[in-house]
C-alpha cells in the first residue's frame, strides 16, 4: 500500500501553492481559488488520516464532507461580494481596490 | 432518541433560530413591517438571556460531545446576546437612513449570534470549525451590507479574503492535530497527547505547526497583530453598529473558543503557548496604541484601539494557567470591553446620524451640541483607558493581577509594559475629549439624537458606570463561570 507520508506531501505541496496563490494573485477571483485549493488539500490529509488512523471511525470523512459544504457556501459568499464590487469599481484587481489606505 | 434528552440545554440556541426565521419570514410576509421587526429581534434575544440565566449553573454535553453546556459557555452566550440586543437598538435609525432592505439585517444579527452561542459551547474540531465559519460568513455579508456604498462592499471583500485564507489555514492545523491524536474531541485529543502509548510518539514536531495553524484562525477573529490587518478597513467601511458588532461579539466568541481549545486540548502544552502569547500580547497592544495615535477616522481610531485591547485581553490568557485568576480577569475585561467599547461606538453612530461625519476634527465643539453625548464619550474613554471608577479599571486591575501573580520577572514586565500602553492610549482618547471640550464648533447647532440611540448610550454608559462602583456581582458571576472550565482541564 502507499504510505501515508506519500499522501501528506501531496497535500502539504497542493496547500503551499494555494497559500502562494492567494497571497501572491492580484485578481480576486484567483486568490478565491488558491482558497480552494488550500481547502481540498485539507480534504486529502483529513480522507487519508481517517484511512490509516481510524479506519474505524468516520469521523476524518464526516469532516472531509462539512468542509467540502462549507466551502460551496463561502465561494457563494465570496463570488457575491466580488459581484458588488465590481458593480462599482469596474475592476476585481485587488491592488485597485483601494478607497481605504492599508 | 439517543442524544436527545439534554435538548432543553439548547432553549437559548433554539429560540434564537426560531426568531431570526421568524423575522426573515415576517420581512417576505410583510413589506411594512421593516422597523417593527427590530423590536421582535430585541424580544427574541431578551428570551434568550432569560433562557440562559435560568440554565446557569446546569452542566451537561450534547450530540455526542460536539456541544458541552457549561457556566463558562453560557457566560459568553450572555455577552452575545447583549453585544446583538444593544447593536440593534443602535442600528433601528441608523439603517432607516441607509438602506430599504432592513429585516434580513435584523435576521442575519440574530443569525451571527446563533452563531456564537454555538462557537462557545463547542468541544469538538468539527463543531468549532462549523460555528467558526457560521460566524464568519454571517459576518462578511453583514459588513458588506450596504451594496450603494462602495466603501461598505470594499470592507466586505477586504474581510472576507482575509478571512477565507485564515481558515484555511486554521483548517489545516486541525486535520493536522487530528491525524496526530486520532481523534477531533477535544478531551479525547488531550488524552491522547498525555498517554505515551499514543500514535504521538513520532509525529510530536508536527504538534507546535498545527498550533501555530489553528492560532491563525482564532488570531484573525480576535484582530490580533499579524492578523488585524482586516480591521481598520472593516471598521471603517461597514455600517457602524456592524463595526460595533464585530469589535465585541465575534472577539468575545473567539476569546472564549481559544482559551477552550488551549486549556481543555493542550494543558500539556502550556509552556510553548505561554511564551509565545506573551510575546503576540505585548506587540499587539503597543501597535495598536502607536498606530491609533495617528488616526484622523474615529472608526479607525477605535479599530486600533480594539487591537490593543485585545493584546490586554490576552495577557489574562497568558495567565490562565493552573490558578484560575487569568480567565477570571479575561471574562470581567470581556464584560466590561463590551460595555465601553460598544458604548463608544453607539455614541459614534449618534454622531455620524446626526452630521454624517466620522472625522475626530469635527467633533469639536462636541459639549456644546450635545452635552450628553460627549460627557457620555468621556465615561467611554475613561473606561477604555483603564480609569477607575468605571469598568475598564475593573477588568484592567485583575488580568494585571493575573499576570504579576505568576511570580517570574518576564511577568512583571508585562504587566508594566501593560500599564504603560495603557498611559499612552490616554493621549489619543483624551486627543478627542480635548476637542469636544475646549475648541470651538464649526457650526453650533445642537444635534439632534434619535431615542433609540439615547437608549442605548444611557444603558452603555450606566452599565460602564455601575461596573465600576459596584463590581461584586459581576466578580462573583465571572468566579462562578470560571470553575466549570478548570474542571474540565485534565490537570
Amino acid at each position: 500500500m502507499i504510505p501515508l507520508s506519500w499522501y501528506l506531501t501531496v497535500a502539504a505541496i497542493l496547500f503551499s501553492l494555494g497559500l502562494y496563490g492567494a497571497l501572491a494573485r492580484r485578481n480576486a477571483i484567483a486568490i478565491l481559488m488558491g482558497i480552494e485549493l488550500m481547502l481540498n488539500a485539507v480534504n486529502i490529509n483529513l480522507v487519508a488520516f481517517w484511512r490509516y488512523i481510524t479506519p474505524q471511525e468516520f469521523i476524518g470523512q464526516v469532516f472531509a464532507i462539512f468542509v467540502i459544504t462549507v466551502a460551496a457556501a463561502e465561494a457563494a459568499i465570496g463570488l457575491a461580494l466580488i459581484l458588488a464590487i465590481y458593480r462599482h469599481r469596474q475592476t476585481i484587481n485587488v491592488e485597485e481596490i483601494d478607497l481605504m489606505k492599508w | 432518541m439517543p442524544g436527545f434528552e439534554n435538548l432543553p440545554l439548547l432553549s437559548p440556541e433554539i429560540t434564537l433560530t426560531i426568531f431570526a426565521l421568524l423575522v426573515l419570514g415576517l420581512d417576505l410576509a410583510f413589506k411594512r413591517l421593516k422597523d417593527a421587526l427590530a423590536y421582535v429581534a430585541i424580544g427574541g434575544l431578551i428570551l434568550a438571556i432569560m433562557l440562559t440565566a435560568h440554565l446557569f449553573g446546569t452542566q451537561g454535553s450534547l450530540f455526542s460531545g460536539m456541544l458541552v453546556v457549561d457556566s463558562f459557555a453560557l457566560y459568553f452566550k450572555i455577552i452575545a446576546c447583549l453585544t446583538t440586543g444593544l447593536v440593534i437598538l443602535s442600528s433601528i435609525a441608523f439603517m432607516k437612513e441607509k438602506t430599504p432592505y432592513r429585516g434580513e439585517f435584523y435576521g442575519l444579527l440574530l443569525l451571527a449570534t446563533l452563531a456564537i452561542t454555538l462557537l462557545v459551547g463547542a468541544s469538538d474540531l468539527v463543531m468549532i470549525y462549523l460555528s467558526f465559519e457560521f460566524v464568519s460568513l454571517t459576518c462578511y455579508v453583514l459588513v458588506g451590507y450596504l451594496r450603494g456604498d462602495p466603501k461598505s462592499s470594499e470592507a466586505g471583500i477586504k474581510y472576507f479574503l482575509y478571512g477565507a485564507v485564515t481558515s484555511a489555514v486554521m483548517l489545516y492545523g486541525m486535520s493536522l492535530i487530528y491525524g496526530i491524536t486520532g481523534s477531533t474531541q477535544l478531551t479525547v485529543i488531550a488524552d491522547n497527547f498525555l498517554s505515551p502509548s499514543s500514535p504521538v510518539a513520532s509525529t510530536r514536531w508536527l504538534i507546535l505547526p498545527a498550533v501555530l495553524f489553528i492560532l491563525a484562525g482564532f488570531g484573525f477573529k480576535i484582530a490580533l497583530v499579524p492578523f488585524h490587518q482586516w480591521a481598520p478597513d472593516a471598521y471603517e467601511g461597514a455600517p457602524t453598529p456592524i463595526a460595533a458588532f464585530l469589535s465585541v461579539g465575534p472577539k468575545a466568541a473567539g476569546f472564549a473558543v481559544l482559551i477552550r481549545v488551549l486549556l481543555t486540548a493542550l494543558p500539556a502544552y502550556q509552556i510553548d503557548w505561554i511564551a509565545l502569547l506573551s510575546g503576540i500580547s505585548l506587540v499587539s497592544m503597543t501597535f495598536g496604541n502607536l498606530v491609533a495615535i495617528q488616526q484622523t477616522n474615529i472608526k479607525r481610531m477605535l479599530a486600533y484601539s480594539s487591537i490593543a485591547q485585545v493584546g490586554y485581553i490576552l495577557l489574562g490568557v497568558v495567565a490562565a494557567g493552573p490558578g484560575t485568576v487569568g480567565i477570571m480577569g479575561v471574562l470581567l475585561f470581556i464584560l466590561a470591553y463590551l460595555f465601553t467599547n460598544l458604548g463608544a461606538f453607539v455614541a459614534v453612530v449618534a454622531f455620524s446620524y446626526a452630521t454624517g461625519s466620522d472625522e475626530i476634527a469635527d467633533y469639536a465643539g462636541l459639549l456644546r451640541r450635545a452635552p450628553l453625548l460627549a460627557a457620555a464619550l468621556v465615561v467611554f474613554f475613561m473606561s477604555l483607558a483603564g480609569m477607575p471608577p468605571t469598568a475598564g479599571f475593573l477588568g484592567k486591575l485583575f488580568v494585571f493581577g493575573a499576570v504579576i501573580q505568576m511570580g517570574q520577572k518576564v511577568f512583571y514586565f508585562l504587566a508594566v509594559a501593560g500599564v504603560l500602553n495603557s498611559v499612552i492610549s490616554l493621549y489619543y482618547y483624551f486627543n478627542v475629549v480635548r476637542l469636544m471640550f475646549f475648541l470651538p464648533a464649526k457650526d453650533e447647532t445642537s444635534l439632534q439624537i434619535p431615542r433609540s440611540l439615547v437608549v442605548a448610550v444611557a444603558i452603555t454608559m450606566a452599565m460602564t458606570l455601575v461596573m465600576g462602583f459596584y463590581p461584586q456581582p459581576f466578580i462573583d458571576l465571572a468566579t462562578r463561570s470560571v470553575v466549570t472550565v478548570a474542571m474540565l482541564s485534565p490537570q
